[in-house]
């Protein structure tokens, strides 16, 4: 049943296999996120209570649920390289955790610029946002271990089980907002009944998500790629590529 | 259109420093992201281009040692 995975597990048939991705990975984020930020930004309507500052929300709500969908992919990852010793599980946590973090900076940048005009402050240590916070810690310190190691199989086992460890931040985060007293607001797209937003917003909100999220593939096939070329460099095939691109670009 | 005019888009109801901060510091950081991701490969095969030369290297030298005897 599981043997058209196989394959895939071949490091050098998942690198090629993502280079073929990419361009289309490109193409697609790129065409989302021009409509759906054009459309956000210039289209949507102003909210009756919080006016334009609403246009805030476009990024703000798609980075945070990336900033935790990436670390639950990379958790996912992790679990697979420590059970089963896969090593591109290893590779595509490397290629996860700056992406993430990177999404969770954004979360927490835009969340503060929308937080000062509606709530009067830029940070408040309430229980969204420090656990949001400590997601960026978690991601930074998935980085750190990760580089901490000259031996990288090492690394990928350190970073592995911070990793795993770090995924009771998850239903922390997603729940602050119910389990504690917040100014932080409830959640608006991500629960079980129908979104609690009309739909001039949620069409840019969900055109926006899937453009970051393609964007999120694109990064990650490139630096899952890097990280395989990294991981196999004693390898004859990489040797041929290496020799093959040195002959293209014509030193 | 959400707005009359191009001044009135640029101020945002009044809300511009927040807006245009967020959207600006996003874009930032997602081109430095894109850029980094972009040139990592080429980084890294440049690494293994200068230890496959090195090793070539040492082989000529070896094989020359050998003759040399």
């Amino acid at each position: 049943m599981w043997k058209w995975l196989h394959p895939y597990a071949n490091p050098e048939v998942s690198y090629h296999f993502t280079g073929k991705l990419i361009p289309w990975f490109s193409a697609i984020s790129v065409i989302l996120l021009v409509f759906g930020l054009g459309l956000a930004l210039a289209f949507s309507p102003a909210d009756y209570q919080q006016g334009e500052s609403v246009r805030i929300f476009y990024l703000h709500v798609p980075a945070a649920m990336l900033s935790m969908g990436i670390y639950l992919g990379m958790a996912i990852a992790a679990l697979t390289a420590l059970v089963w010793q896969m090593k591109l599980a290893e590779a595509s946590i490397a290629a996860l955790a700056p992406i993430g973090a990177t999404f969770t900076a954004i979360a927490l940048l835009t969340g503060a610029a929308w937080g000062k005009p509606m709530w009067g402050t830029w940070w408040i240590w309430d229980a969204r946002l420090t656990s949001e916070l400590i997601l960026l810690f978690l991601y930074l310190g998935v980085i750190a271990l990760q580089n901490a190691f000259e031996d990288k199989s090492l690394a990928g086992k350190a970073a592995s089980v911070l990793a795993i460890v770090g995924v009771v931040n998850l239903p922390i985060i997603h729940y602050s907002v119910e389990w504690w007293n917040t100014l932080h607001q409830g959640a608006t797209v991500s629960k079980f009944e129908k979104p609690s937003m009309s739909t001039d917003m949620f069409i840019p909100f969900i055109v926006c998500f899937f453009g970051f999220s393609f964007l999120v593939a694109r990064i990650f096939g490139e630096r899952f790629r890097a990280e395989i070329i990294a991981r196999n460099s004693m390898r004859p095939w990489v040797k041929t590529l290496v020799l093959e691109q040195e002959k293209t670009n014509g030193v | 259109m959400a707005f009359d005019s191009l001044r009135e888009f640029f101020n945002m109801g009044g809300y511009a420093f927040y807006v245009w901060l967020s959207y600006g510091f996003s874009a930032l950081v997602l081109i430095i992201l894109a850029i980094n991701s972009n040139g990592m490969e080429k980084q890294i095969f440049q690494q293994i281009k200068q230890r496959l030369k090195r090793e070539e290297k040492l082989k000529q030298a070896a094989l020359r040692r050998k003759e040399g005897k």
